[in-house]
């Protein structure tokens, strides 16, 4: 059985007086896949900004298996146990691979766990440890990603957002990404993410949702919804 | 001659060694705030006169005299931060600065009130000169030249060796990222305000021990000499403060022995300008900043 890990109960977040979320309601379940979908400028990252306390919502709830964390500074969400992987990646570029891994894991105390985990994220990717003194900015696009993500886990997060983890990488490294996700989800971790290419998404969802224009319009699981009429959505809304 | 020459480029280096820390300090802050200090040199005349006071009033020793400076740099460099930075840390960028320029006044006419003589006397530190041959150093010139080496190494350790100087650099590269990884922001910008302000204490200490006297004016010269040797350098890089204050120490000799020192500052203006519009980015960052912008193009 699974429990609701994330809540998102009527949350909005607007940049001055643009309104970018009108009230989003959605939930992850705990070890799932949640999936959210929708156009450009629909508000998917910026409910990734404001459930990882970068951006204050101007009303509504984000719980984390009950408690309340909407409106919280990033580090104590991240203490609480929810990680981000940003659109565009944003490893820090002149950091070398292995001090991004470690700055991943600022918000702990257990110096021996971390040196541990940089240990197992170096088991995962192979070619981080062959480049953990390189600058991170020197890595290929897919190799950032990778390492964006093992950033992330770095601080054992119980919910890793993920935010257009494909965008701009060539379709095998995709397919790569995607395979990482699936493993790192039957290895135990929640994952929530969003994306504009909803055939992969949907290929790894348990569950997804469709925005548009700072609602969710849909909610469902994969196969409720023709593919077709997936991805025509996602990409250019509903009235099309 | 060539004594000359060689006698004019150590001067020129010892005296930049100490026109490196004020440009550390100005870039530290820059790196981290993307924001111009310009109340740096004031917030440094401060901690000089709480020196001079002991000094002047109490006969207080050397160690006192320097501990208050550092204290007074600092404690003014935090009062700067609270309210130019902290403050209005969702304001524009111009508004920071302008309003530094705000603080800077207010400190030059606090000072003035309290110490209304023009120039008041500072505790030497020391006055040995060493020889050899024809060449000869100032004892307080080689001090200044070993702290500024010191400092420069135990910030480099500070910045690569510590979970500290990890946050600050990751803040400094990208506060967003940084803030998402569970780094306090807010902590980690008071904290290089803090550190910047120390440098700068030590700096303005060396500074008026060596010309054992001290003006309000002070500030205006120090925010010249930390921004040109900054900007020489390469904004918001260590190593190219360092270069950029050392380079301007050199100038200055240079164009004082050569040329007459009434020409030694429109000479080191006249290189800056020149810097400005053939290589903008100093000494240091252009390349930097083209190799990031690569990094994040890549796909």
């Amino acid at each position: 059985m699974t429990g609701t890990l994330l809540e998102v109960s009527d949350i909005a977040t607007a940049y001055g007086n643009i309104e970018a979320l009108k009230g989003v309601n959605l939930s992850a379940a705990d070890g799932d896949i949640t999936c959210l979908l929708g156009p450009n400028g629909a508000g998917k990252t910026t409910l990734m900004m404001t459930v990882a306390g970068i951006l204050k919502p101007r009303r509504g709830s984000i719980t984390l298996r009950g408690e309340e964390i909407a409106g919280r500074a990033p580090r104590h969400i991240v203490e609480r146990g929810i990680a981000l992987v940003p659109e565009n990646r944003l490893v820090f570029p002149d950091m070398a691979v292995e001090e991004n891994l470690r700055a991943g894991a600022f918000a702990r105390n257990d110096a021996a766990g971390v040196d541990q985990d940089v240990e197992a994220m170096f088991d995962r990717f192979p070619v981080l440890r062959e480049r953990s003194t390189q600058n991170a900015g020197t890595l290929s696009g897919g190799e950032q990603q990778m390492l964006a993500i093992s950033r992330a886990l770095m601080a054992r997060p119980k919910l890793l957002l993920m935010d257009e983890p494909s965008l701009g990488l060539a379709p095998l490294i995709v397919e790569d990404i995607f395979r990482i996700i699936r493993e790192l989800n039957e290895d135990g971790t929640t994952i929530f993410l969003v994306e504009q290419n909803a055939h992969m998404a949907l290929q790894v969802a348990d569950h997804f949702y469709l925005i548009e224009q700072g609602r969710v319009v849909f909610d469902g699981n994969p196969g409720e919804m023709e593919e077709e009429e997936v991805i025509k959505r996602a990409y250019l809304g509903a009235e099309v | 001659m060539i004594v000359d020459f060689v006698q004019n480029t150590l001067d020129g280096i010892f005296v930049g060694s100490s026109y490196s820390l004020l440009a550390i300090g100005f870039t530290l802050i820059f790196g981290v705030m993307r924001r111009l200090n310009l109340s740096y040199g004031p917030s440094i005349m401060l901690g000089i006169f709480a020196g001079t006071l002991l000094h002047v009033e109490f006969e207080a020793g050397l160690l006192a005299v320097a501990a208050a400076t550092l204290a007074g740099a600092v404690l003014a460099g935090l009062y700067v931060e609270r309210v130019c930075f902290w403050a209005i840390r969702r304001g524009a960028a111009l508004a920071s600065m302008v309003s530094t320029f705000a603080i800077w006044m207010q400190l030059e006419e606090i000072v003035t009130v309290v110490f209304p003589e023009r120039t008041y006397p500072f505790p030497p530190l020391a006055e040995f000169v060493l020889e050899h041959g024809e060449l000869f150093v100032r004892g307080d010139h080689l001090i200044m030249f070993v702290c500024a080496a010191a400092i420069t190494v135990l910030l480099h350790l500070f910045l690569y060796r510590t979970r500290f100087g990890l946050a600050l650099r990751a803040v400094s590269r990208n506060p967003a990222a940084a803030a998402f990884v569970g780094i306090n922001t807010g902590l980690v910008l008071f904290a290089a305000f803090a550190l910047a302000s120390a440098i700068g204490g030590v700096a303005g200490y060396l500074i008026a021990a060596a010309d054992q006297q001290i003006t309000p004016y002070f500030g205006l010269w120090a925010t010249f000499k930390g921004l040109i040797a900054m900007t020489l350098g390469g904004m918001g890089s260590i190593p190219g403060a360092i270069a950029g204050g050392l380079l301007l120490g050199i100038i200055e000799a240079h164009s004082g022995w050569y040329l007459g020192t009434e020409y030694r500052d429109l000479t080191s203006y006249g290189v800056l300008f020149a810097f400005l519009v053939f290589r903008p980015g100093g000494l240091f960052a252009q390349r930097q900043t083209m190799r990031s912008q690569l990094a994040e193009r890549r796909v």
